[in-house]
């Protein structure tokens, strides 16, 4: 099958099942609560986003200089970087340091780059056991199945169900709170970190001037990942540089609060090099691999260029309508929701996935979510123009071609509202059936009602 | 060619064309322009006095749920740490050679690891507590700096299941851009190789969002500024 009629499929069925919608409503009902209430403290939240915007807008638009000054100041450091223009090039490089450091397991913590060159698979291949260390990422690689949101990776499973899954995985004794939960996963994590040869990561930011990536998380997962295991790989896309240091100093708080609702993520951590002369502990080598693999494809679209921005909050998914109704799966992608929308068809070709341009009801609030002013239904407007090509359809260019004569001729407009008036008394006849003309709409939503009454002639009566 | 060269060349390829900004115009590829941050005068606000810092630091480590007392002395502080270990049944504890640690540690009465010159991770992971000190407690969050210099490595804040802080009370400064300031100013060019942002102790949502402590790192946090 595939992946637009995959889209259709599995939104028709999501869409119909309350369950699921109930899970995500009220999961994202909390997050929208928090959200506010966190925002409210800003003193000018709208401040923040233009000038978060025009950082990230200068970072996109200089990219080449901050990637070779942060690559500069990341070797000077004793990092090693890594280029890796496809995902194929990127796994090579992981592997080869796996090979050459003999290593057999592999600790992760949040890696979405990882999920989109399919990393896992890889190393599986050359027999190394990976483990993902982030709760919800734990959880879906227990079940086989990919992330469904990418801040939120579990969020369409309930307590009862990942408790079956630690019954059946881990022989855990079943429960109903989310805390006991929690802990059979800490402890069944812990021997782990502690024992992984290499462990592996992604980033948030990656700070030109100082050569420093910097990782957001709540657990201490990614922390540990990055303080035990002799080697550590941090894999990251070449969109996520920043200029200077104290650039975080807004982008921090920006992705926690537009992201989970929070005032600062739980950990926000800067890496700069492996264990240093007198430091306690750490990696002995801190290996980063920069990702091309068709972002810069999207560099050159300068329309969609700002699309580049985006830090990966996933506000943009938490209050998309199409998102809550026909959840994280159904986008078949890494990235879900509208950012997902947008640069999908990018990085993996606009034939296959241009579909979902059309997963959206423009109606912004994507938009007006994004801390960092990322214009993502005017996006996708455009990609909708970029896939229907130059040439409308057939049957489109008929139908407008009518429409136009209607609406330049007031006659034919006048004898045309008391038709539609008397017709529409009829529809319910055929409505939502085969012979209904607006079956395409009908099927699963209602049709406005054609007014009693126009403007015009409400304005006549009002004034007479 | 490398793969560097073939990345770097398709990005200057790419920004040949200039792009066009929504509600901007078309913006012209000047040369980066360091810019001034307003930050400060967008993020939650901070009060001047130290006596506000200390509240507003109050109200968000009671809403992490991180534990946060002000005592008056080392001794007050070692105090408090003994009957921690005593309620707490601590068997032993991990901590770090500094000012602070060195008199409030020196006779908690619990075996102690000190991780300066390296240490086994497996005899860390039996610790009850790591005790710290740090670069700085930020009032606007709530969070605790410490980098992998000031507080005895990268595991010993974030492995064993309870965490202490102990901060002096010139170290409460009032924001984020005041803690970037912070640490370029402490180390210039040198900086540590990890710096980290502990803001609550470790938590999670991943379960139907519902919030449980000690995913991975400490369940318990405790900070202590040292007066
Ligand atoms: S597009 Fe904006 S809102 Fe969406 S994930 Fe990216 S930064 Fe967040």
């Amino acid at each position: 099958m595939n992946s637009a009629a995959q889209f259709r499929d599995d939104a028709k069925r999501l869409t119909h099942d309350l369950r699921h919608r109930e899970l995500i409503q009220s999961a994202l009902k909390k997050y929208e609560v928090a959200r506010d209430a966190k925002k409210a403290r800003y003193q000018d939240w709208e401040s923040a986003r233009v000038e978060a915007s025009d950082i990230k807008w200068d970072a996109v638009n200089h990219l080449d200089a901050h990637l070779a000054e942060f690559a500069r100041n990341a070797e000077a450091h004793g990092t090693k970087v890594h280029w890796a223009s496809t995902g194929g090039q990127a796994r090579e490089i992981i592997l080869g340091i796996v090979r050459e450091k003999n290593a057999r397991s592999i600790i992760k913590s949040k890696v979405m780059t990882g999920e989109e060159i399919h990393l896992n698979e890889a190393l599986e291949k050359a027999d190394m056991s990976v483990v993902e260390s982030d709760l919800g990422e734990y959880i879906v690689q227990l079940r086989h199945e990919a992330p469904y949101h990418f801040v939120f990776p579990a969020m369409h499973l309930t307590r009862g169900e990942i408790s079956d899954l630690f019954e059946r995985e881990l022989g855990s004794a079943p429960t109903n709170d989310a805390g006991e939960l929690t802990m059979i996963a800490r402890r069944a994590l812990r021997k782990k970190y502690i024992t992984a040869d290499i462990g592996i990561s992604g980033a948030n930011f990656a700070i030109a001037e100082t050569g420093m990536v910097s990782i957001t998380e709540n657990e201490g997962n990614a922390r540990l990942t990055c303080a035990l295991p002799k080697v550590h790989i941090a894999l990251m896309g070449i969109e996520k540089l920043l200029p200077k240091l104290e650039d975080l100093a807004l982008f921090l708080p920006m992705l926690a609060t537009a992201g989970a609702g929070q005032v600062l993520t739980g950990y926000n951590t800067m890496y700069g090099g492996p264990r240093q002369p007198g430091e306690a502990d750490g990696p002995e080598e801190f290996h980063v691999v920069l990702l091309d693999n068709h972002r810069t494809r999207l560099l050159a679209d300068a329309e969609q260029r700002d699309a580049l921005q985006c830090i990966r909050c996933g506000a943009c998914l938490n209050v998309c309508p199409i998102y809550k109704n026909v959840g994280g799966h159904t986008y078949g992608t890494t990235y879900q929701g509208p950012i997902g929308a947008v640069i999908t068809p990018h990085l993996r070709g606009l034939q296959d996935w241009k579909h979902l341009s059309f997963a959206s009801s423009l109606c912004g609030a994507c938009t007006s979510a994004c801390p960092v002013k990322i214009d993502l239904h005017h996006h996708l407007l455009q990609s909708r123009r970029n896939a229907r090509g130059q040439k409308p359809l057939w049957w489109e260019k008929i139908a407008f071609k009518l429409f136009a004569v209607l609406a330049n001729s007031p006659a034919l407009w006048a004898l045309a509202k008391p038709m539609a008036r008397f017709g529409q008394i009829f529809h319910p006849l055929v409505k939502a059936t085969r012979l209904d003309p607006a079956y395409v709409w009908t099927q699963s939503r209602e049709l406005p009602k054609v007014a009693p009454q126009t403007f015009k002639e409400y304005w006549k009566g009002r004034n007479p | 060619m490398t793969e560097r060269e073939n990345i770097l060349g398709r990005i200057r390829e790419a920004l040949r064309v200039p792009a066009e900004r929504h509600g901007h115009g078309v913006v012209q590829n000047s040369p980066s322009a360091p810019h001034e941050s307003h930050a400060s005068d967008w993020l939650p606000v901070v009060g001047e006095s130290f006596e506000q810092r200390v509240e507003l630091f109050r109200a968000n480590a009671a809403e992490l749920k991180a534990d946060f007392h002000l005592v008056d002395s080392r001794e007050a502080a070692a105090a408090h740490l003994r009957e921690l270990a005593t309620a707490k049944g601590w068997k032993k504890v991990a901590t770090h050679t500094g000012e602070l640690t060195r008199s409030i540690c020196a006779d908690l009465g619990v075996d102690i690891l000190i991780t300066d010159d390296g240490y086994d991770v497996n005899e860390m992971e039996t610790c009850d507590a790591g005790i710290t000190e740090c670069d700085a407690l930020v009032a606007q969050t709530g969070s605790v700096l410490v980098t992998s210099r000031s507080a005895g490595g990268r595991a010993l804040s974030v492995l064993p299941p309870h965490h202490i802080v102990l901060a002096r009370r010139d170290q409460l400064i009032a924001d984020l851009p005041a803690a970037f300031a912070l640490l370029k100013q402490t180390y210039g060019a040198g900086m540590p190789s990890m710096i980290s942002f502990i803001t609550g102790p470790s938590r999670t949502g991943d379960i139907e969002r519902i919030l449980v402590l000690g995913a991975h790192g400490p369940k318990h946090l405790a900070v202590l500024i040292v007066g």
